[in-house]
């Protein structure tokens, strides 16, 4: 086993066992979606034209949710001091850690994603292109709250800032991500364009936020 | 970035480590704006162990800190030399840092901590069971971490340094938290870890029983001279 993989594997089980996020993500984007057709009311054309939206605010607030303990627990423990002194490569391991980080709450969002959509009564295309476009597009989150986190893993109950650090960053992926989503029901040609731009705003996140992670963590070192 | 080889079985005797020396010139280090060190230096060579003694606040865990790369330095610089070494700056891979705080994830159980800091570091030295038992942890290795008491969580991250295999080992206050007899074992996994050619730099208050062990003073007098004599000229102890 590499050390990558340890590093995964070790990250994917402290989430799933007592004390992890990986529950608490799903639970929150199921509050999120369940309260929402309380307050629209009983219309069901409003609430499957806002399906998209709501579930993807529901998907960016619980990811938002638990970004703040990336690095914070292991600051905590003594661990990052280890990590970092390990000789491995700190941009390798801020991608495997927000790798891990989404498989374990990015990734039930996802799968929850259609069985929330009935709440909201949307169609079939639109679960099918939410649930692509959450599955292209919260990676991206995860990379760019990863950021955050490495600026913020040197100060203390530093929690909310993460959120308010990465916010305007996640804006274009919010954007894209809903108006895919959305395009399906009402201009299936309208599709592509959000979605491959989604596409490529995920692919740049995964790019420069481990790089960007690392270089945060280096500086907070002291 | 290499691969770990796979973890081999136990093996006993353990192959003795390749040489390698580390070298400070001249370090300083400011904390908060404060001026923690001043022109440190010491050499640390194969089979040696250095004892650094002062009082709180001195900066012994600066120092330790600084030569595992957690600090950066104002000037001066940490170095190793010797036997395979690509990078003389690449200090920590060489090093096993032993901080306050014990590293370890309290939902884990015991092996499982081990094994990741064994899978990640690289360099299997003994097997997880081994080190398990030679700090007595053995009969707890399926215990989640959470339940352990302070001097079993500082034995199992001493178990870390015999699972991964690293020359020098960078140890703040390791004795924090054990008792008498854990005190002793941990005396003998020292002599045994110099005897096979590692060298050990430990901030303690205890004296601890290793043989031709040097001290060095920390002292707070702002003398820029006398404050930091070469190592060998303080030589006392043991």
């Amino acid at each position: 086993m590499t050390s990558y993989t340890a590093l995964f594997v070790r990250e994917l089980r402290l989430a799933v066992r007592v004390g992890g996020g990986a529950l608490m993500g799903v639970l929150f984007f199921l509050i999120v979606v369940s309260v929402i057709p309380f307050a629209f009311g009983p219309d069901l054309n409003l609430l499957s034209r806002l399906g998209p939206a709501v579930l993807w605010l529901g998907a960016l607030l619980s990811t938002l949710l638990g970004l703040d303990r990336l690095y914070e627990a292991d600051r905590d423990d003594g661990a990052l001091d280890l990590i970092v002194g390990s000789g491995r490569s700190l941009e390798l391991i801020a991608l495997v850690k927000a790798l891990a980080h989404w498989t374990a709450t990015g990734l039930p969002l996802v799968i929850a994603a259609p069985l929330f959509s009935l709440f909201l009564a949307m169609p079939p295309a639109t679960i099918g292109s939410t649930m692509l476009t959450l599955l292209v597009g919260t990676p991206a989150l995860t990379f760019l709250g990863s950021i955050g986190a490495g600026l913020t893993v040197s100060l203390r109950r530093g929690g909310l800032l993460v959120p308010i650090l990465i916010l305007p960053f996640c804006i274009p992926v919010l954007i894209f991500g809903v108006s895919a989503s959305t395009a399906v029901a009402f201009d299936p040609a309208g599709f592509h364009t959000p979605f491959y731009l989604l596409c490529a705003v995920s692919l740049l996140a995964a790019v420069t936020g481990p790089v960007a992670a690392a270089a945060a963590l280096r500086g907070g070192l002291d | 970035m290499t691969t770990p080889a796979p973890t081999p079985p136990d093996f006993e005797p353990l192959a003795p480590y390749p040489p390698v020396r580390l070298a400070v010139a001249d370090l300083v280090v400011e904390r908060g704006g404060r001026r923690v060190l001043d022109g440190v230096s010491l050499t640390l060579a194969p089979g040696e162990a250095l004892l650094l003694t002062g009082p709180n606040g001195v900066g012994k865990s600066t120092l330790i800190r600084t030569l595992f790369g957690l600090v950066r330095p104002e000037a001066g610089r940490v170095l190793i030399e010797g036997e395979g070494v690509e990078d003389p700056d690449e200090v920590a891979p060489a090093c096993h840092y032993l901080g306050h705080r014990d590293s370890l994830k309290t939902a884990l159980s015991v092996a499982e901590n081990l094994a990741f800091w064994q899978a990640f570091l690289g360099r299997p030295g003994l097997s997880v069971a081994a080190a398990l038992a030679a700090v007595d942890l053995d009969d707890l290795a399926d215990l989640p971490a959470a339940y352990l008491s302070a001097g079993q969580r500082r034995r199992l991250a001493i178990a870390r340094l015999l699972a991964v295999r690293r020359p020098i080992w960078l140890l703040d206050e390791p004795t924090a938290a054990l008792d008498r007899a854990s005190e002793a074992r941990l005396a003998g996994l020292m002599r045994r870890h110099l005897a096979l050619g590692g060298s050990l730099l430990a901030a303690t208050h205890l004296t601890l029983d290793l043989p031709g062990a040097r001290a060095l003073a920390l002292s707070h007098q702002p003398a820029p001279d006398a404050d930091w004599a070469e190592p060998d000229a303080e030589s006392v102890v043991s």
